[in-house]
């Protein structure tokens, strides 16, 4: 156990946090110092999140210490944690767009300002600019936020979090949350600039995927993996490659993704992308896609990877480029479109936006084969439930029946109800978003098997990854993308994957 | 000292959509210019100082209905309860001012008490939908038909006359050419902009329509807040009820038909979301005057009267269908 740092603004000491199944912060101790920097890093799934979800008094820690100056402490709730001198900067839009700013910084604290039970607007507003001059940010308090862009709010996030600097006691620590991931390079340069200019008045917790910012940013680095911090840096002895190692553990292991059982893919090309590009997102994008093959793409948030997968699921369609689906141009405007093409989406918000959670296995699986199963405008029941019976053999979905809610399912077979019911509508293509996402490695390992088996029927693949570690062990072929535009491609074949390092340089 | 110039420089490029808020924020004054004119034109009677003040008879009450229902609207939320409270609040002023049903004469003394009485089924809504976390829309359907049940109870469907000359006075007797009513209503506007503008409650109802999630971590207490903002609006429902009582000199169950219609109406066409967070009362304001003048043009040109209620269903499907933002819009239920 590390020993609390004497003049440690803010303190963890063996913070412990489980969920059911999900063992989510082992033994976690962080120190904060005055006026420092700390950059917080991990791979998604890590315990970033509930790191910081713990320190702004949303979770509260099963076991361990928070010592805020020294003084253990409990934070009861967001407004607990806030009183107690804890600001939070989140990745985007937590202010209210139809409120002005200075509604906004004071949302909550309003009462200093109520004379006589009516608000004084005219001493908010004079407040308000006292704390927008704090970061130099010159727009008028009672604009409203949304006629903001997108930097200037988030100098009035924390502009915000700054305004506990008059109702807390003792010290400020201000948690950046993905702070940058809507910024553009020159708007971060001005974030950065004040964050530096305000060490004076406060700590900062910068937790970023971008690891060349957080170089740039911290006094020193944390490093997290499976929920508990494996080292911890000095930023002058850090470098990327030797963050990202330390981020990602273990060795790549073969076996984990099925390696020997992926085949080569087939010649004939289904999905054909030519100079396809979104205005803002992404451009110039070109790839094939083969029968039986899995392509993943690789990127940071804001790469352009995510808008892309969006595209192909008829959620976000393409304004320049072709895109031939079969030997067909197409262009995607809904997801039934994308669906009749063949395609089909396995969301990352599995519960949300890939099963009908109230609705039966069997009627998840049918539901979008529903055209086919319908005779004279009646739906075949008897083939309906046959067809259901067949796919839960065949993905081995456990489920205590087929008339079981997709409800009470586990995150694993949830997910082999989403590819059952795409694999029964005669999908040729998958987009697997964040296929993994919140799975435990049993599960994983089902996935990774499904995966490896559809491909072999022909069955072509989309894949974005939580890490870096799965898209090259699933994929035939790795795409790596960097602000919009396909910046690497490389083949990873068993036996001539790639190395995590060659990919990351393109990256970031 | 650079660097924020650059950035309140971007800032001022990207006003594009708030330009196209703004305008939607006018069009409804737009329509009712427009409205205006085209009935004066086709008849002249329409401008007389007569019909200025009939229409404003007309208004006050869904002017003060609707000031209620806004709130709730700017929620997020919607509130059906409106005929309910205001068809309680009628009966039972009845009952106890000077009336020809019993032997009460509490005269004035029991206004307060009917605003009393609104505030308390409000607040029962506002803690159904709260604390039994029922939707907005259901639990207030439920307190709909509980006041008008409470109501019929109350009168076994019988009529009470009012004969008290103080709540007469609100139907007849005039100010500045105009019924004490219609004024009364204004002062309910005055009381409800204040209410919007310069109350934490106010604040806080808008900060709900904008988000509710982000709210509640910003330290907004989200429950009491909406419990409150029920409460307001039921005492805007029995000013409704009062006024309704002192146009028809009488109480009985069924004097709040019709009226939700025309608040939610009245609402909306002004130009407040449904889905929270925009709009206000001016804009209510502006929603009451066009339906209104819309049914009072229409009685002027003689359209017939099936036709006119027709016409205020497109009214109102036309308005939503002109103001919703149908592409951040994902799903409507």
């Amino acid at each position: 156990m590390n020993a609390p740092v004497a003049q440690a603004a803010l303190s963890l000491v063996n913070v412990d946090k489980r969920f059911p199944g999900v063992h989510a912060l082992k033994d976690v101790s962080i120190d904060v110092r005055r006026g420092e920097v700390v950059g917080l890093i991990g791979e998604n799934g890590a315990g970033k999140s509930t790191l910081m979800k713990i320190l702004s008094g949303v979770y509260q820690p099963d076991r361990g210490d928070i010592l805020i100056g020294g003084k253990r402490s409990r934070l009861a709730s967001a407004a607990d944690a806030a009183r107690q001198g804890i600001g939070m900067v989140f990745q985007e839009q937590s202010l209210f767009p139809n409120l002005t700013i200075g509604e906004n910084l004071y949302l909550g604290a309003e009462t200093q300002f109520i004379r006589f039970g009516l608000m004084d607007w005219a001493a908010l507003y004079d407040a308000a600019r006292r704390q927008l001059d704090k970061v130099s940010l010159t727009v008028d308090p009672r604009m409203r936020a949304d006629e903001l862009d997108f930097a200037s709010r988030q100098m009035v996030e924390l502009a915000k979090a700054l305004t506990l600097e008059e109702q807390a006691k003792g010290d400020l620590v201000i948690l950046l949350d993905e702070p940058t991931s809507v910024l553009e390079r020159a708007e971060i340069d001005i974030l950065f600039g004040r964050v530096r200019a305000l060490k004076s008045r406060a700590s900062f917790i910068f937790v970023s995927h971008r690891l060349d910012e957080v170089l740039e940013l911290s006094d020193r680095i944390y490093v997290m993996k499976d929920g508990a911090v494996v080292a911890e840096l000095e930023t002058a002895d850090a470098e990327v490659g030797t963050l990202h190692r330390l981020m990602v553990g273990r060795s790549l292991q073969s076996e984990y993704y099925r390696e020997s059982l992926q085949a080569p893919f087939r010649d004939e090309v289904i999905v054909e992308a030519a100079g396809l590009g979104l205005a803002d997102r992404y451009r110039d994008i070109d790839f094939k896609l083969h029968a039986g093959e899995i392509l993943g793409v690789a990127g940071v948030i804001g790469s352009g990877r995510e808008e892309l997968t969006r595209t192909l699921a008829g959620l976000a369609p393409h304004d320049c480029g072709r895109l031939v689906v079969n030997g067909r141009e197409v262009r995607l405007a809904t997801p039934a479109e994308a669906v009749d093409c063949g395609l089909g989406y396995v969301p990352r918000e599995r519960r949300v936006e890939g099963l009908v959670l109230f609705l039966s296995v069997a009627a998840n699986i049918t539901l979008s084969a529903l055209r086919d199963l319908t005779r004279y405008g009646f739906v075949d029941r008897r083939e309906e439930r046959r067809l259901a019976r067949e796919w839960v053999d065949r993905l081995q979905v456990r489920t205590p029946g087929i008339d079981a809610l997709c409800l009470n399912l586990s995150g694993g077979n949830q997910q082999k109800v989403v590819l059952a019911k795409w694999l029964t509508a005669k999908a040729k293509i998958l987009i697997l978003d964040h296929p993994t996402r919140g799975l435990d490695v049993g599960a994983k390992e089902e996935v990774y098997e499904l995966a490896r088996a559809v491909t072999r029927q022909g069955v072509a693949i989309i894949l974005t990854s939580d890490t870096l570690d799965e898209t090259i062990g699933l994929s035939h072929t790795v795409l790596v993308m960097r602000d919009g535009t396909i910046t690497h491609r490389t083949d990873a074949s068993p036996g001539g994957k790639p190395r995590q390092v060659d990919l990351i340089k393109h990256m970031v | 000292m650079s660097a924020a110039s650059a950035i309140s420089e971007t800032s001022l490029k990207r006003r594009r959509s708030p330009r196209r808020r703004r305008f939607a924020a006018w069009a409804p004054v737009a329509v009712l210019i427009a409205l205006c004119g085209v009935i004066a034109g086709l008849n002249p009677n329409f401008l007389t100082f007569g019909n200025v003040v009939r229409v404003s008879q007309a208004a006050m009450i869904p002017l003060v209905l609707g000031l209620g229902e806004t709130f709730i609207v700017l929620m997020g939320s919607i509130d059906l309860s409106v005929e309910g409270v205001l068809t309680l609040a009628a009966v039972i002023l009845s009952m106890l001012v000077l009336n020809g049903g019993n032997a009460n004469d509490f005269g004035m003394l029991a206004v307060p008490a009917i605003l009393i009485l609104g505030a308390g089924v409000g607040f029962l809504s506002g803690l159904v939908h709260v604390m039994l976390k029922v939707p907005s829309f259901m639990a207030t359907l439920g307190v709909w038909f509980m006041g008008v049940g409470a109501a019929n109870a109350l009168l076994g469907g019988m009529a009470i006359r009012i004969n008290d000359p103080w709540i007469r006075a609100l139907a007849i007797e005039r100010f500045f050419g105009f019924p004490l009513g219609v004024w009364l209503a204004l002062g309910c506007l005055g009381a409800a902009l204040v209410i919007q503008n310069y109350t934490r409650l106010g604040r806080h109802i808008y900060a709900l329509g904008g988000g509710e999630e982000l709210a509640a971590f910003s330290g907004v207490a989200v429950a009491r807040v909406r419990i409150a903002a029920f409460t307001l609006a039921g005492v805007f429902y029995a000013i409704g009820g009062v006024l309704a009582a002192a146009q028809l000199g009488l109480g009985n169950a069924q004097i709040g038909n019709g009226w939700l219609f025309t608040t939610i109406t009245a609402v909306v066409v002004g130009g407040t979301s449904l889905s929270g967070g925009e709009g206000g009362v001016l804009q209510t304001l502006v929603g009451a005057l066009i339906v209104v003048v819309l049914a009072n043009g229409m009685v002027l040109l003689g359209v017939p009267s099936d036709v006119q209620i027709g016409v205020q269903g497109l009214l109102i499907i036309a308005a939503v269908g002109l103001s919703i933002d149908r592409k951040r819009a994902r799903l409507v239920k």
